[in-house]
């Protein structure tokens, strides 16, 4: 009987909502300290940006970690779902009149519609830029223009710290692979490595003609969702795994508090801050 | 206090039995005292339906002193009306004032099926308690005085407050979720913290879980609106202690 009680029972699966709900809130400070660098002006900011996201979608430990997170959101949000469809039927008929502001606050109250909010922000999320760096025929490499000569010459920056002359794959001498490599076109050896340049994809996003304000707009109105989110879960999810002690209670729901404030205002400060002030 | 009196408006759930449909009346009661309990006032209006010849609304009570747990009504949207660490038997008319309208609906939870009127089953929390909530002793005519084992002051305090639970449903009642587990909470709780307790209490939290679950009541999404509108202050500490204490007894 243990076996099933930890897989089925009402408390299992608030068990697992807590488990996978604060390993979210882990990842996303982790996810937060990437993109502040967004945040970085000088003239390695580009560069610097781009090294990491190729760290981040290369590096073994980071490849475990991220199937982990992935997991989570699945498994969250499948669980959350059943949860919340049980709980509805657990009061077939409900009330006439209910005041249910009267004991209870807002967000405590619409965790399934926020958090379904924050599903739909997840995936549009990882079309925009997820997608794109992993599976985008046209992810832009990262390049730089210098003078030589009085004459303005391209160069794509390459993972060695040195340069690949645009001219040369214009020309037809090198050829791009696997949307990264740099080939010799005829001996087919590889020469050199670029950079996907997701910090350009980030900016033209937030910087777009059209759309760039509506995507500002949208992505603040997704961390204020996930603020709510927080609000409650973060000090919610120490009550589900039984972790409720007079000594720390106040100390685990302020510092819910102010994690739900923090870390989705400086979320959102990155694209307030491209679209608004990076010139 | 001098009393008043009012004349309300009151909008009561009427349902003939459990298989039927039921619907919100509408019936207005005049010259009620504000010193009257909620309760009374339900029987001024029950005879005021007598001498027109119609069905009396049917409600639960028993003590009328708040130690039952009968009086189950949902009151303008809350359970047992609108103080706090009350019942409904305690509580009084003059918390509403003249011409108010007041809505009284039956305790709605797939678990506690209407019966009549504002009258529910609960006979689910009697299964909850049967599959675990208790201590087995030997009754007869050996049995060890209780004070034999010494108890830490702080853990019979909060066993003490535990067992104040009169099972009244209403934290079932107010909770989104009709969820059960102040209740269960404060049973599991009350005993896990006696050293009496604790022999058993690996398979008392997970027989009392189960069942619960068995029952059809929601899962707690820690609201906290049971622990607002608990008659006697069980606190949501008892869930988490529930949550470690089943924890602990599924791995074991
Ligand atoms: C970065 C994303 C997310 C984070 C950090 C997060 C975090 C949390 C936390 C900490 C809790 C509290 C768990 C508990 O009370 O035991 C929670 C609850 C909840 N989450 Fe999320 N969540 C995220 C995304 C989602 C998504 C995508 C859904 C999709 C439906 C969702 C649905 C829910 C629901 C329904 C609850 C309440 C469940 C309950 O209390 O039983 N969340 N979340
Ligand atoms: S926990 Fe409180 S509200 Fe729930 S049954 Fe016990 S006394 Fe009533
Ligand atoms: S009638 Fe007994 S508690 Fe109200």
């Amino acid at each position: 009987m243990a076996k099933s009680a930890l897989l089925k029972s009402s408390l299992a699966k608030k068990y697992w909502m807590a488990l996978t709900g604060l390993f979210l809130c882990l990842f996303l400070i982790g996810h937060l300290i990437g993109n502040l660098q967004l945040l970085a002006t000088g003239e390695n900011a580009a560069l610097n940006f781009n090294k990491y996201a190729l760290f981040m979608t290369t590096n073994p430990a980071v490849k475990l970690l991220s199937y982990l997170t992935y997991f989570s959101i699945l498994f969250h949000a499948v669980d959350g779902i059943v949860l919340t469809v049980q709980n509805k039927k657990a009061r077939p008929v409900g009330y006439v009149k209910n005041s249910a502001s009267s004991n209870t606050v807002w967000a405590s109250r619409n965790m399934a519609v926020l958090g379904t909010l924050i599903l739909v922000f997840i995936v549009t999320h990882m079309v925009n830029f997820w997608a794109v760096m992993h599976f985008d025929e046209n992810m832009p490499l990262q390049k730089v223009e210098i003078e030589v000569g009085g004459m303005k010459q391209e160069l794509y920056l390459t993972t060695d710290g040195g340069y690949m002359p645009v001219a040369q794959v214009e020309q037809g001498n090198v050829e791009i692979k696997h949307r990264k490599d740099f080939y010799d076109a005829n001996a087919h050896v590889k020469l050199k490595e670029g950079y996907k340049d997701l910090y350009k994809v980030t900016v033209d996003f937030f910087k777009h003609e059209k759309w760039g304000l509506l995507a500002t707009i949208l992505y603040v109105f997704a961390m204020f969702v996930l603020a709510f989110h927080l609000y409650h879960g973060f000090s919610s999810a120490f009550q589900s795994l039984g972790l409720n002690n007079p000594k720390y209670n106040s100390l685990i729901k302020n510092f819910g508090k102010a994690f739900s404030v923090v870390v989705p205002l400086l979320f959102a400060s990155i694209p307030v801050f491209i679209h608004f002030i990076l010139k | 206090m001098a009393s008043k009196y009012i004349n309300i408006t009151l909008k009561i759930w009427r349902q003939k039995d459990a298989k039927s449909k039921g619907q919100i009346e509408t019936y207005k009661l005049d010259n009620v005292s504000t010193s009257s309990s909620f309760l009374e006032m339900l029987d001024q209006l029950n005879e005021q339906l007598v001498g027109e010849r119609k069905e009396p609304v049917a409600f639960d009570h028993d003590c009328r002193e708040g130690i039952c747990g009968m009086c189950s009504l949902y009151i303008n949207g809350r359970a047992h009306g609108p103080d706090t660490k009350i019942t409904t038997c305690q509580l009084h008319m003059r918390s509403f004032k003249d011409g108010d309208t007041i809505y009284v609906e039956p305790w709605r939870s797939k678990a506690f099926p209407v019966i009549k009127d504002l009258i529910v089953d609960r006979t689910a929390f009697d299964r909850i308690q049967q599959a675990g909530g208790f201590v087995s002793v030997n009754t007869s005519g050996r049995t060890m005085d209780a004070n034999a084992i010494p108890v830490a002051k702080f853990d019979a305090d909060r066993s003490f407050e535990a067992a104040a639970c009169i099972g009244c449903g209403a934290c079932v009642a107010s909770c989104k979720n009709g969820s059960a587990m102040l209740f269960v909470g404060a049973k599991v709780s009350q005993y896990a913290l006696l050293p009496q307790g604790k022999v058993e209490a690996t398979q008392r939290v997970l027989n009392m879980v189960r069942q619960m679950d068995e029952e059809g009541f929601g899962n707690c999404t820690n609201t906290g609106a049971c622990e607002v509108e608990c008659p006697k202050g069980i606190s949501l500490e008892n869930i988490a202690r529930m949550n470690r204490e089943y924890l602990v007894a599924s791995i074991k």
